[in-house]
């Protein structure tokens, strides 16, 4: 028989809980519908009391008359229940907001508001030391929110109506909506980077992750990747517009860092990506390559702490950089991707260790002078490219660009390269070979593919990709040490974190490690009490992640259409299903694509 | 259709020995198939025939003795065989789960393709035609082995009559000259069978010629033009299937020797009637 992986047959969440038989709690349609609306409208109207006496907890929840903080993340939340509950029952101006019918949308958005409410409480009475702390008003949202989430349990599986077909939009409008989608993603994002606190981070995380879930379980999720595939030129320019604008609209330096470290790491991930998540290779020492290119872009940039006395052009360095990668990768591919299985990653994982022991001893005393050894290389000097100085703010039709947000577009560049090169080897007969490669080997040998070959191909390729990347860091981070290339520790991009945003994010596709990258930068730069419990955090999250959602938060193509296959049946009306009957184009372009 | 003498031979054989250490699995053994000949290949379990297939696929290196395919020496490695024109299915069926239909029969169309890294990521108008074409030929092969309206299905989510005709139509995309065909109707139903039997004869017609293993005897005796009997690693006896079926040796081999105070001839007659008549009764 054919090899059958179980655990990739775990559904994601909202499946899950569509599968188990709702109502949870068994209550008339009625009370279950006044208990949600009832607890959901109350939760809102708690939100503009005092919480707490003191502003000492942050965000100032002391206020009656004005929600702020958290508060207005389960205003937020409350408010999308209502309108969601009201919207199932069948008003016929909300209607279209759940256009599936069922009440799962409902259930999610409530133990979101549910949960972010009683994280604020219990963030309160911790920090400001026991329960003494609340004010009435925090335990009048309390109380409701878990009334509307009792509600909300108690609410019938069955859909209220037939499901609603999409609506026939002019393109105009399509396109419009698009636009519209994609602000309200970079402000949600926005928002999301610019929040101060740890706990308003994790509120928004929760709240983020709810409605997301919800969003999908309405089908107008699925509806939205439909329509984006549709428009899919107009998606890509909205995607890469709302990432041009996005410096424009930070007035500091500060979450510009924020975010063009973010873009390398995802970057990096996304090279990794090629060599896990298409050719199935294991590579635990990446971050090495990353190195490699950082190094080389450092040496060669005309730093005074370089003890190669020469200064190439920026363009000169990237190639540079990307070749000594890719001449790395074919050295250490060469010997070890003739065999199979865990031996690559032996050998990566010890690549990775002796690369950043060499850098660490290649000061002139342990070794030739070459590196400066711990003390790396300083004073990377900013680029000048065409007469454009990067290290200076600039002036654009009345906003400024920041030295950061400078390197967030250069970066930006490499990022959008770095996903047409995917993308574009994904989607090809090398990127089939490679995906053959990693699905069964003997098998993929037997229809004439050249495994070795292959497999040294994509080892190489993500090499690259990766010394790329690591050329604009040298610039970013002004220096480079060894340490900054490890196997694992609390400051991304390290071996470890990468393979783990790949993992988290999706294998195989473009928006997945994007995402996990994303996400494992920001929790630990925001959540600073974590840090020394990170990484244990980190394997605990990896743990359920394997559990429940193997295929990560972003399944890639193959895995939504395996998703797609077994809900043809029971939603062949609501038109989520619109994915399956469809074929590759005629340019042979997939879904992978569109999910840019 | 008997044997074509004429026919120029696709795939010859000669004293072909693989030994794992102490163990010899194969031994010395000659064959050879010609143009638009569906050859058999039978024997009990644990008769070599699976390490022989191996042997001509590149996937061992036989300790002695030659393989010729079409009057070059094949190359001992997998891919370079496939791209000398011989494809093959798997006893236990090797798709690649988690690709789309299409996608398994693009992949057999790798040896026939030549766009590298460079085109793909170029995208230029050779790149797009080659991949059309492709397509257009994965296509063609699903027609023919009935799975068109199955191509965007994952492979895994097939049925497993449809998984064995999708390994084939794969193994077709590489446009062999000779087909090995691995017990393709393991587990099948009669009518499944029956299926097969109908594909394997569209395809000599297309001018593959197939060397097939199995254990299906009905099968093997319906289908082929000549078969090889393989007992420990031999080759027993080879000729028309009316040849090969008269052999005592053959019925020896797989039912074994009559003991002392074995059951008398009428007796052995009476339970073959029996068995006959219970395989017509399934059958029907």
């Amino acid at each position: 028989m054919t090899p059958q992986r179980s655990t990739r047959h775990t559904t994601p969440l909202s499946r899950l809980t569509s599968h188990l038989a709702l109502p949870l709690l068994p209550l008339p349609l009625t009370t279950a519908r006044v208990l949600t609306a009832g607890g959901a409208a109350l939760t809102l109207l708690s939100t503009f009391l005092a919480w707490t006496w003191t502003t000492a907890f942050p965000g100032n929840l002391t206020v009656t008359g004005y929600p702020g903080g958290l508060q207005v993340l389960t205003l937020t939340g409350a408010a999308l229940t209502l309108a969601l509950l009201l919207a199932t029952t069948g008003l016929p101006g909300l209607r279209r907001l759940n256009p599936s019918r069922r009440h799962t949308a409902t259930v999610h958005l409530a133990a979101g508001t549910f949960a972010t409410t009683w994280y604020t409480l219990g963030a309160i009475a911790i920090r400001l030391g026991g329960l003494v702390n609340l004010e009435p008003g925090g335990y009048v949202a309390g109380a409701a929110s878990l009334v509307a989430l009792v509600g909300a349990l108690a609410l019938p599986a069955d859909r209220t109506g037939p499901p609603l077909p999409p609506r026939p939009l002019p393109a105009w409008a399509e396109i419009l909506l698009i636009a519209a989608v994609f602000g309200l993603a970079l402000s949600v994002l926005t928002y999301g980077i610019g929040t101060a606190y740890g706990e308003l981070f994790t509120g928004f995380l929760l709240l983020t992750g709810f409605t997301t879930a919800a969003l999908f379980a309405t089908g107008l999720g699925s509806r939205f990747t439909a329509l984006a595939h549709r428009h899919r030129r107009v998606t890509l320019t909205a995607a890469l517009v709302a990432a041009v604008l996005f410096p424009l609209t930070q007035d500091t330096d500060e979450y510009t860092l924020i975010i063009v470290n973010i873009l390398i790491f995802s970057t990096v991930a996304l090279g990794l990506n090629v060599v896990v998540g298409l050719a199935g290779l294991l590579d635990l020492g990446y971050v090495a390559f990353l190195g490699v290119g950082a190094y080389t872009a450092a040496l060669v940039s005309g730093t005074t702490a370089s003890t190669l006395h020469v200064h190439f052009p920026f363009w000169a360095a990237v190639l540079t950089g990307a070749a000594v990668s890719l001449a790395f990768g074919v050295v250490i591919g060469a010997p070890t991707l003739r065999l199979r299985g865990d031996y690559l990653a032996i050998v990566t994982l010890g690549f990775g260790e002796i690369f950043r022991i060499a850098v660490g001893n290649l000061n002139g005393e342990s070794g030739p002078s070459l590196t400066n050894g711990p003390n790396g290389i300083p004073n990377i000097p900013d680029l000048v490219l065409f007469g454009y100085d990067f290290g200076t703010p600039h002036s654009l039709a009345g906003l400024t660009l920041t030295p950061f947000a400078n390197y967030y577009l250069l970066m930006l560049l490499f990022t959008v390269l770095v996903i047409l090169v995917f993308s574009r080897a994904g989607n090809s007969r090398i990127g089939r070979a490679w995906v053959a490669i990693r699905e069964d080997e003997t098998a993929a040998t037997a229809m004439g593919i050249n495994g070795f070959r292959l497999k040294l191909v994509a080892f190489a390729l993500g090499a690259t990709l990766a010394g790329l990347a690591g050329t604009v860091q040298a610039h970013v981070s002004y220096t480079v040490v060894p340490e900054q290339y490890v196997f694992a520790g609390p400051v991304p991009p390290n071996s470890a974190f990468l393979l783990a945003a790949v993992i988290l994010g999706g294998m195989g596709t473009i928006t997945g490690p994007l995402l996990g990258a994303a996400l494992l930068y920001l929790i630990p730069a925001k959540l600073q009490f974590l840090q020394d419990y990170q990484l244990l955090a980190f394997g605990v999250a990896l743990i359920l992640l394997m559990r429940f959602r193997p295929e990560g938060i972003i399944p890639s193509r193959r895995q939504q259409l395996e998703f797609h296959e077994s809900e043809a049946g029971a939603d062949a009306g609501t038109g989520t299903g619109t994915t399956t009957g469809r074929g590759p184009g005629p340019d042979g372009i997939r879904l992978t694509k569109a999910e840019a | 259709m008997t044997t074509t003498t004429t026919a120029a031979p696709v795939l010859t054989a000669t004293g072909v020995t693989m030994r794992f250490g102490g163990l010899t699995a194969v031994h010395a053994v000659d064959l050879t198939v010609h143009e638009g000949q569906i050859v058999g290949l039978i024997g009990p379990n644990g008769a070599g025939k699976t390490t022989f297939f191996n042997c001509l696929t590149g996937l061992y290196v036989p300790t002695e003795g030659t393989v010729t395919y079409r009057d070059r020496v094949l190359p001992a490695k997998p891919h370079l065989v496939t791209q000398a024109g011989i494809a093959r299915t798997f006893q236990n069926i090797r798709l690649f789960a988690n690709m789309t239909v299409l996608e398994n029969v693009l992949v057999g169309r790798h040896t026939r393709t030549k766009e590298g890294l460079f085109s793909a990521l170029l995208r230029g108008p050779a790149f797009r035609r080659a991949e059309r074409a492709s397509e257009d030929r994965a296509m063609e092969l699903l027609s023919f082995t009935g799975l068109t309206a199955k191509r965007d299905h994952l492979a895994r989510n097939l049925p497993y009559g449809e998984q064995r005709k999708l390994e084939i139509a794969r193994a077709l995309a590489s446009e062999p000259g000779l087909l090995l065909l691995d017990e393709p109707t393991a587990g099948m139903n009669p009518q499944e069978t029956r299926a097969t039997e109908e594909l394997v004869t569209a395809i000599r017609d297309r001018g593959t010629a197939v060397l097939v293993i199995e254990h299906d005897m009905r099968f093997i005796f319906n289908l082929c033009d000549h078969v090889a009997v393989l007992v420990q690693g031999e080759k027993l006896v080879e000729g028309t299937p009316e040849t090969v079926q008269r052999d005592e040796r053959v019925v020896a081999a797989y039912l074994g020797t009559p003991f002392e105070g074995a059951p008398g001839r009428e007796e052995i007659a009476e339970v073959e009637a029996a068995e006959a008549h219970a395989a017509e009764e399934t059958d029907r």
